[in-house]
């Protein structure tokens, strides 16, 4: 007889401490021997992770307020500007942004040495930040400026809030072009000199949930070492499903989370300033999601191996940046993490730029807390849309 | 004299002059070449070791060449709490002193390999890459 669970009856074997929870990669060793049937008996909860860049990054910052009282207009974190269109104490600070001296590209390949990514590990490891301020001055707000020196625990709130993280599938980026380019994806050589890729892979969250059928507003997560929330789908939430011109099934692709948590529970292990040469700055996130093995096809989805999952291989010389269609095949990621795979019959080398290595820790780090009953999981108020729902990207006119 | 490690750094002209013959033929040095590598920008890096009478006429003779030279005092260590292994800088390395290991996924430096080009420096997201000197 197949499996049903519900999400109070797996909590209610973590609080007893009878939950049998694994990670997605030992799943696919469990079923390649058990098989599918036996796996979804055993298992309550697969829990997934990935610690990849993740440029929709960004904090929610309460100052607590100066006397005489101030109206944000402008500020600044060690010279990185954050936003101020907020309320009056509140400023919002992006993962991407950068000083207004930096050379940026301008020294091309600039380095982008230190960004808002870089503040939010500041920020989150208790180092001291420098704090610039500058308002008009209003009868109830008359300050007009503020410096000074504050830490994560001298202000109200950190909630960090990322509009667009964990990406269900990448490109597998490639340069056919005759010089190196400086991407997101790494310094690309010239001629198809090396080919960069980006998720965990068997072990990425949204691989193995490819229909959402148990991912949505409300899940409980693993968010930069701290616990956080899906809070909506990300922006540029595309579903869709990827297939070779066979028709043969490839995986999924296109979902993304809006994801949110409170920085001060946070740690800098698993929020990590980051600087792509020639690209910009960001900020590497570390992220686990569990799902409830609720029924055998949820278990049947977790388990499908590197082997069955493909990335599509893109041109970042001029198919992507031009939006030109690209013709370069799919890649698996058994392929990909082998260190070598062949495109246009050229065999390069590949690397990743997230970290399979710390995909796994999250990983097992989310099985502990949920083993040691600290994690329960939360039903989600509403499922996120998927390829079903068919939304299609725009395209900007201009 | 025992022999003393240098670095030296090519623009593309020069990497087509027969520089090392003339190491030899007129300043009587012995070389040695520890490393030598060329960038798909055909500029060279070259790091010799050298021992002779004539040793800083031979580098004088260099430097009027254009070729920048560099004693090999710094070292390329990697931070090990910073590196994910992500392994962005494996593809990108060219002596293969950052490799992956498999099947476990993990980042390895070989310090022994490395030629101290800095290319990990500038690539790797993390900044984990460090130079001492
Ligand atoms: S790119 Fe940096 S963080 Fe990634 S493996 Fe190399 S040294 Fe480690
Ligand atoms: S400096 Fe970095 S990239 Fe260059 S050889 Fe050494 S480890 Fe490799």
């Amino acid at each position: 007889m197949s499996i049903e669970r519900t999400y109070a009856e797996i909590n209610s074997k973590i609080k007893s401490g009878k939950v049998v929870v694994v990670t997605a990669e030992e799943l696919v060793t469990m079923v390649k021997d058990k098989g599918i049937t036996a796996a979804a008996k055993e298992v309550d909860v697969v829990t997934t992770g990935t610690f990849g860049p993740m440029c929709s990054s960004g904090v929610f910052l309460n100052f607590g307020h100066s006397a005489p009282r101030m109206k944000i207009q402008k500020a600044w974190l060690n010279k990185v500007p954050a936003y101020g269109g907020i309320a009056a104490a509140d400023v919002f600070l992006g993962a991407t942004e950068m000083p207004e001296d930096d050379p940026l590209n301008s020294s091309y390949p600039g380095e982008f040495r230190y960004g808002g990514g870089h503040v939010i590990e500041d920020l989150v490891a208790r180092k001291p930040i420098k704090y610039k301020a500058i308002a008009y001055g209003t009868d109830c707000y008359p300050r007009k400026e503020i410096e000074t020196e504050i830490t994560l625990d001298d202000i109200n709130e950190a909630i960090l809030m990322n509009p667009r993280n964990a990406y269900q599938n990448y490109n597998c980026a490639v340069n056919l072009s005759s010089r190196t380019i400086y991407t997101y994806m790494g310094l690309l050589k010239p001629n198809l000199g090396n080919a960069h890729y980006s998720t965990a892979g068997q072990l990425s969250p949204l691989l193995k949930d490819p229909d959402f059928r148990t991912i949505g507003v409300g899940t409980r997560i693993f968010l930069g070492g701290g616990i956080g929330y899906v809070v909506w789908n990300g922006t540029q939430h595309f579903p869709d499903r990827l297939y070779d011109k066979n028709g043969k099934y490839l995986g999924p692709s296109g979902g993304t989370l809006s994801v949110l948590g409170d920085l001060k529970q946070m740690n800098p292990q698993w929020l990590r300033g980051t600087s792509f040469l020639g690209y910009g700055a960001t900020l590497t996130v570390g992220i686990g999601v569990p799902i409830p093995v609720l029924n055998e096809e949820i278990i049947r989805y977790a388990a499908v191996p590197d082997e069955e999952l493909y990335a599509p291989i893109m041109d970042y010389s001029d198919a992507y940046p031009n939006r030109k269609p690209c013709d370069l095949g799919f890649v698996s990621y058994a392929e990909l993490k082998s260190g070598k795979i062949t495109v246009n019959g050229k065999e390069i080398p590949t690397a990743s730029m997230s970290s399979y290595k710390k995909a796994r820790e999250v990983a097992g780090i989310l099985k502990q807390w949920i083993q040691k009953g600290d994690f329960l999981l939360s039903q989600p108020a509403q499922l996120l849309p998927n390829a079903d729902d068919g939304i299609k990207a725009k395209v900007l006119k201009g | 004299m025992s022999p003393k490690k240098i670095v030296l750094r090519f623009t593309k002209t020069l990497s087509e002059k027969p520089i090392i013959y003339y190491l030899v033929k007129d300043y009587d040095l012995v070389v040695n070449i520890v490393k030598a590598n060329i960038n798909p920008h055909k500029e060279g890096m070259l790091i010799l070791e050298l021992s002779g009478e004539k040793y800083e006429q031979g580098l004088d003779y260099l430097r009027s060449q254009g070729v920048t030279v560099q004693p090999l005092t710094q070292e390329i260590i990697r931070n090990e709490e910073r590196c994910s292994s992500c392994g962005a800088c494996t593809a990108i390395c060219p002596s293969g002193a950052l490799y992956m290991e498999r099947p476990n996924m993990e980042v390895k430096f070989d310090g022994d390999k490395c030629i101290v080009c800095q290319l990990c420096l500038k690539t790797c997201p993390l900044r984990a890459m460090e130079v001492r000197f």
